[in-house]
């Protein structure tokens, strides 16, 4: 069945008729990115108003992998086990040369953890979500569409905004603005930022397909397929996945000269799509033509405007680094902004925003410009090379490993960040949270769910937790603790952690230090850490705001 | 002397991973911006200096015979 796209209303904003007090976040853009961040920032009591240019989600699937990390973050923001019941789960890689199997992946190849490595799900339904999640707080998410900003400046520590409405012009102040405008950001263009990078001239083809009969061999368990040189499309590339509502995307390299408006007609797709699914009856859901770079920002904050999402970087699709980058930008984002805000962080706080996740965009676009390199070849000696490797990888396990159709979204870690004390661990200081089953107080429960969202002190083992302001406590496997103890169920935790050692997450969930015998002075010297108290300051701290309740 | 098959070279351990994206992106840079004659030279010389790095003539001869099989 076709995905129904419903309308949102336009109701007229109250700055049509007169001026509004300075908002506190103005997020430009109600795209995955900006309503996350909206769902975020509300989750920690900070108010915003999101600004949409149009009144309906997003038209075509576009993004549709989602990695495990990002269910995680959704799951905090109460949304991933909803888009894990109507996601296809995935986690299977299957690369081939020919019509040869050459090599395949398992990305999760262990059990114990709550969500799984991918799952396929249209952008449309992920908006949806958002959107209807965002509406839980209606006091604290002013949700505008048809709201087009025209022009925004920056004045004396706020940006004024000036946007376009079916009933006019109007003007808001705001003391943040957040731009997740995507990858052509009319913010960016307004302020000229120089946003340049590699491009890739070759072109590809996109068609969602929806039809009953699994492609999937025997077994149907929908998995990620690659293919070089498939004999249905000589001489290119072809990925295929599958997604909810029986929809298959089928993306097929195109030649560099590709002339895009004729590709992308029936005429044309039709025959390419029965070459792959042979006599099987199908529909033609959406299809598009792209050609993509790998390019960031030089720096993601410029004074009180900051990017986030493909406004700040874009990438190739090969890899699901692109949303899933945007959605760990804004995990990155939400509690630093809320910190600021609230008066408990001083605003070189977002510096670390800055440094953190441009270090994760520039891993993303290495990975991602180094499959697409080895997927396109450029000169006849890359080609060289790259048969070759295929010719090996039939039966040679280095050259299995050097095949790259994407080198598929992470966790990025955050080492060497001014936020991290340095130490010595399984899961070490700067990395992303791994997942483990805990037993608890309230029965069945996982260590995502008890610690992202807020700073935790989590003991693994019998080591005893000191009580530091604004740290919550955990215990996993101990027993004497005067705070909530778990049991680490089939011990997954103890084995992913080690025992006898002290984690100190940050609410985004990364490990921000590391102890054998935790005592309250070194725990509240990298909580302050983490919140910024060792970064360089070059003005004066910024005045105590209101806090939001 | 192996008695695998005279069509098939026998697997080799993975010795790259995990920083084979790292090398083969090191690989296509040094060749970047040459012409196919001097690619040519360039992997002659790389087969070479490989080889003295190698060292062992056993595993030299072994790693020969068996990349000539997949012709």
């Amino acid at each position: 069945m076709a995905y129904e796209y419903q309308t949102y209303a336009f109701e007229p904003p109250p700055g049509l008729t007169g001026p509004e007090p300075r908002h506190k976040v103005v997020i430009v853009g109600a795209g995955p990115i900006g309503l996350t961040l909206a769902i975020d920032l509300a989750l920690r009591g900070v108010p915003s108003v999101v600004l949409d240019d149009n009144n309906v989600v997003s038209r075509g699937s576009r993004a549709i992998c989602w990695s495990k990390r990002t269910l995680e973050i959704f799951d905090r923001l109460g949304l991933g086990e909803r888009m894990l019941a109507r996601g296809v789960t995935w986690k299977v890689g299957r690369q081939f040369h020919g019509a040869q199997e050459v090599f395949s992946f398992d990305l999760l190849p262990e059990d114990g953890h709550k969500y799984p490595a991918f799952i396929n799900l249209q952008q449309y339904y992920v908006e949806e979500y958002l959107i209807e999640r965002a509406r839980d707080f209606p006091d604290l998410i002013d949700l505008r569409f048809c709201n087009k900003v025209v022009d925004h400046r920056e004045i004396d520590r706020f940006v004024q905004v000036e946007i376009e409405t079916p009933s006019g012009l109007y003007k808001l102040e705001t003391d943040w603005l957040i731009a997740c405008d995507g990858a052509k950001s009319p913010t960016r263009e307004r302020m000229g930022l120089s946003f340049e990078g590699q491009v890739f001239e070759e072109q590809f083809l996109i068609a969602d397909i929806e039809m009953e009969h699994s492609p999937f061999g025997d077994a149907a368990v929908p998995e990620r397929w690659f293919w070089f040189d498939p004999p249905f499309h000589p001489g290119k590339s072809a990925l295929l996945h599958m997604q909810p509502d029986n929809i298959y995307r089928i993306d097929l390299q195109l030649d560099v000269g590709a002339d895009a408006k004729a590709e992308a007609t029936e005429e044309k797709v039709m025959p390419r799509i029965r070459a792959i699914v042979g006599d099987t009856p199908f529909r033609l859901d959406w299809m598009s033509v792209y050609k993509f770079r790998c390019i960031m920002l030089d720096r993601f904050v410029h004074g009180r405007v900051i990017f986030a999402g493909d406004s700040a970087h874009v990438v190739s699709p090969f890899g699901a680094r692109g949303g899933n980058g945007g959605i760990q930008d804004v995990d990155n984002l939400g509690w630093k902004l809320a910190a600021v805000i609230g008066g408990q962080a001083n605003e070189n706080l977002l510096e670390s925003y800055d440094a953190e996740r441009r270090h994760g965009a520039e891993e993303n676009i290495l990975n991602s410009a180094r499959s697409t390199n080895f997927m396109t070849p450029k000169t006849g000696i890359e080609a060289l090379f790259r048969a070759e490797t295929l010719r090996l990888a039939h039966n040679q396990p280095f050259a299995r490993k050097l095949l790259n159709s994407g080198r598929l979204s992470l966790p990025c870690g955050l080492e060497g960040s001014a936020l991290i004390t340095p130490g010595a661990a399984q899961v070490a200081p700067g990395r992303a949270m791994v997942d483990a089953p805990l037993d608890g107080p309230h029965g069945a429960s996982w260590l995502i769910e008890e610690v992202q969202g807020r700073f935790v002190l989590v003991g693994f083992g019998s080591v005893p937790l000191p009580e530091v302001a604004g740290v919550a406590r955990i215990g996993v496997n101990q027993r004497n603790g005067d705070y909530p103890c778990f049991t680490a169920r089939s011990g997954h935790a103890i084995r992913r952690y080690g025992s006898e050692k002290a984690y100190l997450f940050r609410p985004d969930g990364h490990v921000a230090a590391v102890f054998d015998a935790p005592d309250a002075a070194s725990v509240a010297a990298a909580r302050d850490r983490a919140m910024g108290a060792e970064m360089q300051s070059d003005e004066a701290p910024a005045p105590q705001r209101e806090v939001t309740a | 002397m192996s008695t695998d098959s005279e069509t098939q070279a026998r697997p080799a351990p993975d010795r790259l991973s995990p920083n084979q994206d790292e090398f083969y992106a090191a690989l296509m840079a040094a060749h970047a911006g040459l012409s196919l004659d001097d690619s040519h030279a360039l992997n002659a010389r790389l087969v070479l200096m490989m080889a003295n790095r190698i060292g062992d003539i056993q595993v030299l001869e072994t790693i020969l015979r068996d990349a000539r099989k997949y012709s």
